[in-house]
């Protein structure tokens, strides 16, 4: 039988053939923690008493929650992450001035590379699919054993096929396309399952494919991935600092099931609360009045995200009942906002903009929305109280949505602005 | 293990079990006593220890906070029934020691307030008030070992030291 991209990855990890359903327990590339899952990680590997970690270039600690520091109680957590990359000489160490959020920092530095497999202890570490790689959340105990022993166990996962065509229309960008898939499939549309995308994805660029694979969990997925293309590795070419392997899915390979998704129908989507998977096409949202807009996150803070949100705020104005809250999601994606004239464009406009921060998606700090608030967000999830108080609201759309809505002060076409 | 069954719905997220604002700690004490506030605020005054978690499809989906599972054990729940499990929770709460069991005819049946025994030798599950039974999905042998042991950390350290 053949195997899909997922299953080959695994399979040549595990250096025997697998199955779907197998257990298997292979080395990994990369592990990951950022500020709230590393404490409890580290407290967990110390209790393994191993004297080292595994290997000091594996392990990339990322401090992007609650930084710049928003309370004591964070201050503290992440001086135990500090602590411990210092004693344990943890190369990968991102500080405040150098960091990004995690999900846009590791492809950007060249740290997951196509055919690795990574696991994170973040949901989000999926994200890294886009550059053909197995990627992976995992919890703090997971992280903890990895660092001590370079290893992680799995389950080989079926495959949901995703095959693409077509291109994206004006103003319909990959969020759009992750919305309408979850949409259809549901936030457990793809459980334990791998969400594979495949045919022609040519016109989806990198940053396209980042925000995809970066919601294949609010599917309920293992990993989402794309396949290898020129696309890839104009990307990876200059930022990978060793060799890598390409894979490919097997002509024969078994999918529980395939989709066959013609991008040029795609709309923008807005997810309502409180699911991602309460989606609608842009023209169905009806008459939405918001109160705060946040473009950013791992899911939406890269340069693609910020040039569109210019695009459409440049010479405008926010709506005066708006707060616009911009964050790139990394320094160098921050300090190219700059050179292009981005950042003076959002100032002009009305907008805050952020140092890099998973601040206001998670309703860590940084824009926490009051009882009965209503927010259009970029993020990637709308739960109940994710943004704030349990009486708020978050609807979930691309940044060209949401720059749209900053400036009518209603969820808003791009078509109404532009 | 026999306990009270509290109930929830489909798709009980990360979020609600704790919530974010909460995370600035790893103090199982403190994560405990804001263990599902955001869903159920008479959560920690009715949870007593050996109750059971009962809820739908999807149990523990979005983030892969492993201070929710640390949350739902310190504030005393002895075990969760669900329909289905996301699987970072999934692996987190094996990982820890949380016992889950997988049973969409318990999870439809039993209801809040039911007293209910759970026996992981064999994985019945017994809704003693309403006298019914039903067998939940066994674990996969390699996971088998990992409860065994008391959680992936003691698991490894066999292993490695």
């Amino acid at each position: 039988m053949g195997l899909t991209l997922t299953q080959k990855i695994l399979a040549y990890k595990a250096g025997y053939e697998v199955k779907p359903g197998d257990l298997i327990e292979i080395d990994v590339d990369m592990v990951l923690g950022n500020d709230v899952t590393s404490p409890v990680a580290i407290k967990e590997f110390l209790k393994i008493g191993v004297k080292e970690v595994f290997d000091k270039e594996k392990i990339a600690l990322v401090p992007d929650h609650f930084v710049p520091n928003k309370d004591i109680k964070s201050a503290e957590q992440v001086n135990i992450v500090r602590k411990f990359a210092r004693e344990y000489g943890i190369v990968n160490f991102f500080e405040v001035g150098q960091m990004g959020i995690e999900h846009a920092l590791l492809p950007e530095k060249g740290l997951v590379l196509p055919g690795d497999v990574v696991i994170g202890a973040d949901s989000h570490t999926c994200t890294y699919g886009a550059i053909t790689c197995f990627s992976t959340g995992i919890g703090s105990t997971d992280m903890a054993c990895a660092m001590a022993t370079g290893k992680a166990w799995f389950k080989v996962p079926e495959a949901i096929k995703f095959n693409l065509k077509g291109k994206l229309g004006k103003w319909v960008s990959g969020k759009d396309v992750i919305l309408y898939i979850i949409g259809m499939i549901g936030v457990d549309g793809a459980l334990y399952k791998s969400m594979e995308f495949t045919g022609d994805i040519s016109s989806l660029s990198i940053d396209d494919r980042f925000t995809i694979a970066n919601m294949a969990i609010e599917a309920g997925a293992k990993n989402g991935i794309f396949d290898y293309d020129e696309i890839t590795e104009a990307y990876v070419l200059g930022r990978a600092k060793r060799n890598y392997k390409v894979f490919k899915a097997d002509d024969d390979a078994e999918y529980v099931k395939t989709y066959d998704i013609d991008l040029s129908m795609i709309k923008p989507q807005v997810a309502f609360p409180h699911l991602p998977e309460n989606t609608k096409s842009i023209d169905d949202v009806g008459s939405v009045k918001i109160d705060q807009v946040v473009i950013g996150s791992c899911t939406n803070g890269r340069l693609q995200d910020m040039e569109v949100t210019y695009e459409i705020l440049k010479g405008k104005k926010v709506h005066p009942d708006v707060r616009l809250i911009i964050f790139p999601a990394t320094q160098d994606i921050y300090l190219e906002c700059v050179r292009r004239g981005y950042i003076e464009e959002f100032i002009k406009a009305g907008a805050a903009v952020s140092t890099p921060t998973c601040g206001p998606c998670l309703g860590g700090h940084m824009g926490i929305l009051a009882k009965g608030e209503r927010a259009i967000s970029t993020t990637n999830r709308n739960f109940v109280g994710r943004m704030g108080h349990t009486e708020s609201e978050v609807y979930l759309a691309s940044p060209a949505v949401a720059a749209a809505s900053a400036i009518k002060g209603y969820i808003a076409s791009p078509e109404e602005v532009a | 293990m026999e306990g009270k069954a509290i109930k929830y719905g489909d798709n009980v997220d990360t979020d609600v079990i704790i919530p974010a604002r909460f995370l600035n700690t790893s103090d199982p004490k403190e994560l405990a006593s804001h263990c599902m506030e955001d869903l159920d605020k008479n959560f920690k005054d009715k949870v007593k220890p050996g109750d059971i978690m009962v809820a739908g499809d999807n149990f523990g989906c979005g983030s892969s906070r492993e201070h929710a599972p640390i949350a739902i054990k310190e504030s005393g729940i002895s075990c969760v029934i669900a329909k289905s499990f996301a699987r970072i929770f999934y692996r987190n709460a094996i990982n820890i020691g949380l016992p889950i069991l997988e049973c969409p005819e318990a999870a439809s049946s039993i209801e809040d307030g039911d007293i209910v025994s759970v026996d992981f030798e064999t994985g019945v599950i017994k809704d003693i008030t309403k006298g019914i039974e039903f067998k939940s999905q066994p674990f996969p042998e390699f996971i088998k070992k990992i409860i065994e042991c008391g959680g992936l950390v003691n698991y490894v350290k066999e292993k490695v030291v």
